[in-house]
């Protein structure tokens, strides 16, 4: 289970964040002060409600006294901590860090903030090669079923899937990573189809994706056809009718019709996670066309 | 049956019987307790998770690969998610999830140092012999040559060199495995680990003890264990895995930690390309290992011990075996070691071909049956090791000093070697020497010493560059030859002794070949977790491969420096942050560009 209903400690840690003094509860991450103090810091593998893995490394910030960089999401602050956030190094090890993911991965769907840290640290992946000439992850998409699509070369291995389907929400650990290196990929044993896997198609794995690799198959149809267009959708909150649970959804509609359907990471009842019925429960809402 | 769903997949008889064997070791196979008992369903997936990886073993000797049939029954049998376990059986080098073509696969080193040996000939030979064949990362056999690792279907593993492809077949069936080794320093009075290898049977119990072992045991049990510790510490021993940390100081941590229980973890896991050091004392002294382990566990409070031995090597993995045994029988480990009513287990695991689980987190999750994927740190291992728990971790070297120290005092094993470097240590001497072998010097000796003693640089050319410390060490040139190999001294140079590797090459050798080589083994071994090391290693390789065709470095340089930035600086481990080591300081001395 993740650590998000911990209540917060009372005792006040003091360390110094790019030359200020601040404090925050014990046990905060460096990541928590960065976001208390206003300090926009790239991540890739965190969420707010998945447990940190660190894997991806984009959030580096420098700890004096530590010889590598140091993920600022999993790290909890401690007294006296001097951390600097837009040092040289920092800065390097970001733009290195998005510029192998965008040299290697298709990012055009990925999560619009992506995109402007690729820009905002100047990465420039055109000059690892040709992407004939060097390694991707390019491959065919897998459409095996009516409700999800995973187009693995989005796929920046955050392990926000896995987790999601492991033990972190669902429990049903349908995937996981196999292989090793750079052939370390998303798969089912075997990788047997999903139909035929233990997944239980509650989308949550969707719902954590942040590249667009694992999207709603309605979303991907509209893609391909051009018609996907965020900037026209309304979202309307209501609550799940299928049980007495009371978990949060958020509509997304696009011409009148529900294209996706999500629920707020800081819900208390779902933090962020849904079941089958709610996420794809919704179809006799609107006609077949 | 907790919730998780399997699949329909059965097993062969042999499969099943396999791991029902791995199984029953620790307890029945099949539990047949409800769920809603009070032994919960969550704590028996728990305690029995560890059994994953020697289930995989045991499906992989079965049937040559891990099966969907087999893995399903395995899955059962421990509670395991199918897919997780296929996510941890596909880790392994050594697992395969495809049948196998015939009833065994040569494993060929081609790593640096057979490299030189041509070994690349041998690969193709060997093929077209029609045998089955893969490259291999270095097999730890080095200063023998051309190592070939053979894994069987339903019969043992062994370990051949300098084998000619068509004689092949009779070299599978010679058995070498009585012979005793000859030391290149055999008989000197210097000579402290290596005092009994090459002169006592490794087999025999009585001729260790009659030699002096386990005096240090029975010392030890008198001195007290705060004593032990005290003389650990004066003895100013570091640890010789490559990271260098005071031993004394990982102990007294664990020691005073309250959380039981406390582990010991032996680290065998030798894979850096060019070292063999600790094949050698497990081959030929593996009572020496079993001693030092319980005198450590007895320091600090460890209940249970775990020797985790790499894959490739099956003898020194059957000869600690029986070691392990022997002890218990005599009373040396288990519920009450010497009468003392102290007690101590120790259980071997043997990794699946993965240099990233010698990496100490990374062989946690190992052990723990999860993929060998490195913790980040802190939390550090001495609070929150194995399962959770507070944790020793041990190169094989650095534990076999123990024994010495205890026996003499701490004093006096500092008194050899320098102020910050005391004692002696190994060396693992191939490549362009003239006498390739394992080495023991008193800190302090300079590389040239230790060059001379194995007949120094042979081979036609000139002495070129030697690499120290393994793949993620560095090339030095020449002109370093009148350096101390102290952790203090290698440190000032800029350098690092790491796991005692000493390497020279002939400005006749392809040194391109070598780099890229180093290159390839770093992305073959990356666990794929973060992406520094992930996409880095692809990139510095590729980039070394496109430099190499150009005969040109000048244009790509500063990507170079970029990637060897961002995988020191923000890997979550030790191989991303070494892993373009000696790939720049062969670029600092214009390696590549000489051939």
């Amino acid at each position: 289970m993740n650590e998000t209903t911990k209540t917060p400690s009372e005792t006040l840690v003091e360390i110094s964040l790019n030359d200020k003094k601040i404090s925050a509860p014990a046990g905060s991450t460096i990541l928590d002060v960065c976001k208390q103090a206003d300090i926009e810091t790239p991540t890739l593998c965190w969420a707010e409600n998945l447990t940190p893995v660190n894997a991806c490394r984009v959030c580096v910030v420098e700890v004096e006294g530590s010889r590598a960089l140091v993920p600022s999401c999993s790290r909890p602050i401690e007294e006296g901590m001097v951390v600097s956030t837009d040092s040289e190094r920092v800065n390097t090890s970001r733009r290195m860090v998005l510029e192998l993911l965008a040299s290697s991965v298709e990012l055009d769907r990925a999560d619009k903030e992506i995109l402007e840290w690729i820009i905002h640290y100047g990465s420039n992946p055109d000059r690892m090669g040709n992407s004939n000439e060097i390694k991707t992850s390019k491959q065919p998409v897998k459409i095996q079923d009516d409700l999800y699509v995973r187009d693995y070369e989005r796929c920046i291995l955050c392990y926000k899937c896995v987790e999601a389907c492991g033990e972190e929400a669902q429990h049903t650990f349908a995937i996981t990573t196999a292989g090793r290196g750079f052939e370390a990929h998303i798969s089912t044993e075997f990788d047997i189809e999903l139909p035929d896997s233990a997944c239980v198609y509650c989308g949550n794995c969707i719902g954590v994706c942040p590249t667009g690799a694992l999207v709603f198959k309605t979303e991907h149809d509209m893609r391909e056809d051009n018609s996907w267009n965020p900037d026209e959708q309304t979202i309307t909150e209501t609550v799940c009718g299928f049980c007495g649970v009371g978990c949060n959804l958020e509509l997304h509609t696009q011409d009148e019709k529900i294209v996706k359907v999500t629920s707020p990471a800081d819900h208390s009842v779902t933090e962020g996670h849904l079941c089958i019925k709610g996420r794809f429960g919704w179809q006799h809402a609107q006609p077949k066309n | 049956m907790p919730d998780i769903k399997f699949g329909t997949s059965l097993p062969s008889l042999n499969e099943k019987e396999a791991v029902d064997e791995v199984v029953e070791s620790h307890g029945p196979v099949t539990i047949e307790v409800s769920e809603r008992l009070v032994y919960g369903g969550k704590q028996r997936q728990k305690e029995r998770r560890h059994l994953l990886l020697p289930a995989l073993h045991a499906l992989q000797r079965a049937s040559g690969w891990i099966s969907p049939g087999g893995l399903d029954y395995a899955c059962r049998i421990l509670e395991v998610p199918p897919a997780e376990a296929y996510g941890v059986a596909t880790f392994y080098h050594l697992f395969s999830d495809q049948p196998p073509n015939g009833d065994q696969i040569l494993h060929v080193c081609n790593d640096i140092a057979c490299g030189l040996n041509e070994a690349d000939d041998l690969i193709d030979g060997l093929k077209k012999e029609g045998y089955e064949t893969k490259s291999s990362p270095c097999l730890g056999q080095c200063e023998r040559g051309s190592a070939v690792f053979v894994q069987r279907v339903a019969s043992d593993d062994s370990v051949l060199f300098d084998t000619d492809p068509k004689e092949f077949q009779k070299s599978l069936t010679k058995s070498s495995e009585k012979e005793l080794i000859k030391l290149p320093q055999a008989g000197s009075d210097h000579l402290r680990l290596l005092s009994r290898i090459g002169i006592v049977d490794p087999n025999s119990l009585e001729e260790y003890r009659s030699l002096g072992g386990y005096e240090a045991l029975v010392k030890a049990l008198e001195i007290g264990d705060e004593q032990i510790i005290e003389e650990v510490t004066k003895s100013g021993l570091r640890g010789r895995g490559g990271a260098a940390f005071p031993t004394g100081i990982k102990w007294k941590a664990v020691a005073e930690e309250k959380r039981r229980v406390h582990h010991l973890v032996c680290n065998a896991d030798e894979s850096e390309p060019g070292t063999f050091k600790d094949r050698i004392l497990m081959e030929n002294d593996p009572f020496a290992l079993i001693e030092s382990m319980t005198i450590a566990a007895l320091a600090v409070g460890a209940e249970k011990g775990w020797f985790y031995i790499r894959g490739e090597y099956p003898l020194a993995k059957q000869r600690l075996i029986q070691a392990i045994e022997k002890a218990e029988k005599s009373g040396l480990l288990g519920e009450d070691i010497l009468g003392s009513g102290r007690k101590f287990d120790i259980e071997l695991r043997s990794g699946a071909g993965a240099y990233i689980c010698g990496e100490e987190t990374a062989l946690f999750n190992s052990i723990e049956g999860f993929r060998g994927e490195p913790r980040n740190k802190p939390p550090f291992p001495t609070t929150n090791g194995l399962f959770n728990e507070p944790t020793v971790v041990n190169n094989v070297e650095t534990l076999a000093n123990i024994p010495r120290i205890i026996l003499n005092g701490g004093e006096a094993y500092a008194s050899e070697g320098t102020d910050q470097s005391s004692g002696t240590r190994l060396f693992c001497l191939s490549g362009r020497v003239a006498l390739p072998g394992l080495y023991e010097f008193e800190f302090g000796a300079t590389l040239a010493e230790v060059l001379d003693a194995a007949g120094g640089f042979s081979g036609s050319g000139n002495l070129k560059t030697i690499l120290l410390g393994g793949a993620a060490g560095s090339f030095v040139t020449p002109e370093s030859i009148n350096l101390p190999l102290t952790f203090e001294d290698t440190r000032n140079a800029g350098v690092s002794l790491g796991s005692g590797v000493i390497m020279p090459f002939s400005d006749e050798d392809d040194l391109t070949k070598t780099v890229l080589r180093i290159a390839e083994f770093f992305r073959d071994e990356s666990c794929g977790q973060c992406v520094p090391c992930r996409v880095g290693t692809v990139r510095q390789e590729e980039l070394l491969i496109r430099a190499a065709d150009k005969q040109s470095f000048n244009t790509d340089i500063s990507l170079f420096d970029d990637l060897a930035t961002v995988m020191s600086d923000a890997s979550i481990c030790g191989l991303g942050h070494t892993a373009a080591s000696a790939v720049r300081s062969a670029l600092n001395l214009g390696l590549m560009e000489t051939k």
